[in-house]
């Protein structure tokens, strides 16, 4: 398990600018923080970020053929 | 497109074995991955359960669970991130003993685990001999972080549906897509046909 | 400044070797020419891919050894065992050749002279290498910001940077402390065990100075370190992790 540093590079290449120090809300817990600060899975089928606090899943990120697909469904 | 010089791929894919899907390398290690934190649940509070669409829904502690006739059982198994492991060697229940006696005109299964993962099958690829609730891994118990105590082991089917950290099996007669597949994984995933991706 | 603000989305760049140094028996820094690198902050990194002639490719991140204020781009990688990626970079990679990179990327873990300090760094091995990009650009700003680094590495062989990081310890300001884990040379007066809440409490500034913190390493490395600040009283929002391990799959 790694932190959201660990993809600042792909948020950034989905999102167009850093992402680490951008805040989430987590709809799990309500609590708030940056990105950086997430718990992140990397080693699965996709990467999983979930909230540091209560382990609600964040966001969810898969490759496939060069193309990102980012659910972000778990922050509010 | 820049080449590395000097640089390749360490685990070649394996070309013409009859055991190895396309797109895969075999390893002799075992990889863990995950989506998610190691569970760890106490075996006095650990419990199988069929509940969804049956007759009565079914359910084992720890004990009752490992007074079920087990076996064992070798089997490849391959990852959708492309590693396959040759002859792995499993002792658990077989979902066929779970399921016997029960009434049900369902025909998918939703599988749920410890830390909210799921996956969801075909009731007859879990049926027939192809599946099993395994907790011992090479003759000791399994690890947690391999999904310890139990998990569901299902060969034919890439490694992401062996659901680890199983708590049971849901009979429905709707198809309810699991974890990975709710985010772009395909909803059977036969290695064979290397149906990775939804639509592949 | 003009060159920050032409920044466009990141893109995959080419970098040449000028020198490949031994740190350590397993680390190496890379000096890289990167033409029109747009500058980083101290404690950003850069993702660096390799590809194969059969189109294999392997992706990781490295942070960024130099400071912003110098010309070449230095990352310095630790060879880890099974590293496919890492084995090639320190074993393989060498003067002349080319490397594929993206970046600078992060802007989180960085520091820069007005974010002002105190500075308390803590680095679990190879986690020294963004802080160590901090102290230089600290070193090159004449900045007074006073910073205490702790470093915990396995043994003495271990110690990346070590005589530069021993020369800014004589230097005022910068205070070292470090802590060898598995094995001590002979006479050994610094700490010989693993981080807890009683040796952050020696090192540490104490929490009414209100430091800025910055933690780097191995997961239970930062995670230790980071609940003992907490527990020390240290606002949580003015402490900054990062977090290391192998990607590879």
């Amino acid at each position: 398990m790694l932190d959201g540093n660990a993809i600042a590079g792909v948020l950034e290449e989905i999102f167009g600018q850093d992402m680490t120090a951008a805040a989430a809300t987590c709809s799990g817990c309500g609590r708030s923080g940056p990105m950086a600060e997430t718990a992140v899975y990397m080693r699965a089928p996709g990467i999983v970020v979930r909230c540091c606090h209560c382990d609600t899943v964040l966001a969810v990120v898969t490759e496939r053929r060069a193309t990102y697909c980012v659910d972000l469904t778990g922050i509010r | 497109m820049h080449i590395s010089r000097g640089f390749h791929r360490r685990h070649p894919e394996e070309a013409n074995s009859n055991r190895v899907p396309p797109g895969q390398y075999v390893t002799s290690d075992f990889p863990v991955l995950s989506a998610g934190p190691t569970p760890r649940v106490p075996l006095s509070e650990w419990s199988f359960s069929l509940r969804g669409e049956l007759d009565e829904p079914r359910s084992w502690s720890w004990d009752e669970f490992q007074a079920l006739p087990r076996e064992g059982f070798a089997v490849d198994i391959h990852c959708v991130t492309t590693w396959s492991k040759l002859d792995t060697q499993w002792t658990g229940v077989s979902v066929d003993t779970l399921l016997e006696g029960v009434e049900t005109g369902a025909e998918h299964v939703l599988v749920f685990c410890d830390g909210g993962y799921t996956t969801n099958l075909p009731l007859e690829d879990v049926t027939g001999g192809r599946a099993w609730v395994a907790f011992e891994y090479e003759g000791e118990p399994l690890e947690p972080e391999h999904g310890g105590p139990a998990r569901l082991v299902v060969p034919h089917l890439y490694f992401w549906k062996s659901a680890k950290w199983i708590r049971g099996i849901e009979l429905r007669s709707d198809d309810e897509p699991g974890f990975w597949e709710s985010y772009g994984y395909h909803n059977y995933g036969d290695p064979w046909r290397e149906q990775r991706y939804a639509g592949d | 400044m003009a060159r920050a603000a032409l920044r466009g989305r990141l893109t995959w760049q080419l970098g040449t070797v000028e020198d490949v140094v031994a740190e350590t028996d397993m680390t190496a820094s890379i000096v890289l020419r990167v033409p029109e690198w747009p500058g980083q902050r101290a404690g950003q990194h850069v993702d660096v891919r390799l590809t194969a002639e059969d189109g294999y490719q392997a992706q990781r991140s490295y942070s960024i050894a130099s400071a912003p204020d110098e010309d070449a781009v230095v990352l310095t990688v630790e060879r880890l065992e099974d590293g496919e990626v890492s084995s090639y970079l320190v074993g393989e990679l060498r003067v002349g050749d080319e490397l594929e990179l993206r970046g600078p990327i992060g802007g989180y873990f960085v520091w820069e002279e007005a974010m002002g300090g105190p500075l308390m760094l803590i680095a679990g091995g190879s986690g020294i290498v963004p802080l160590r990009a901090m102290l230089r650009h600290r070193l090159a700003r004449k900045s007074a910001v006073p910073v205490r680094l702790l470093y915990s590495a396995r043994s003495h062989h271990e110690l990346i940077y070590r005589e530069e990081l021993s020369g800014l310890g004589v230097e005022a300001g910068v205070d070292v402390s470090v802590t060898l884990t598995r094995e001590q040379p002979p006479g050994w007066q610094g700490y010989d065990r693993r981080i807890d809440r009683a040796l952050i409490a020696e090192v540490t500034w104490p929490a009414t100075e209100r430091p800025l913190a910055y933690i780097c390493g191995p997961t239970s490395f930062v995670e230790a370190a980071s609940d003992a600040m907490v527990s020390l009283g240290h606002e949580p929002r003015r402490i900054r992790t990062e977090r290391f391990g192998p990607t590879g799959r």
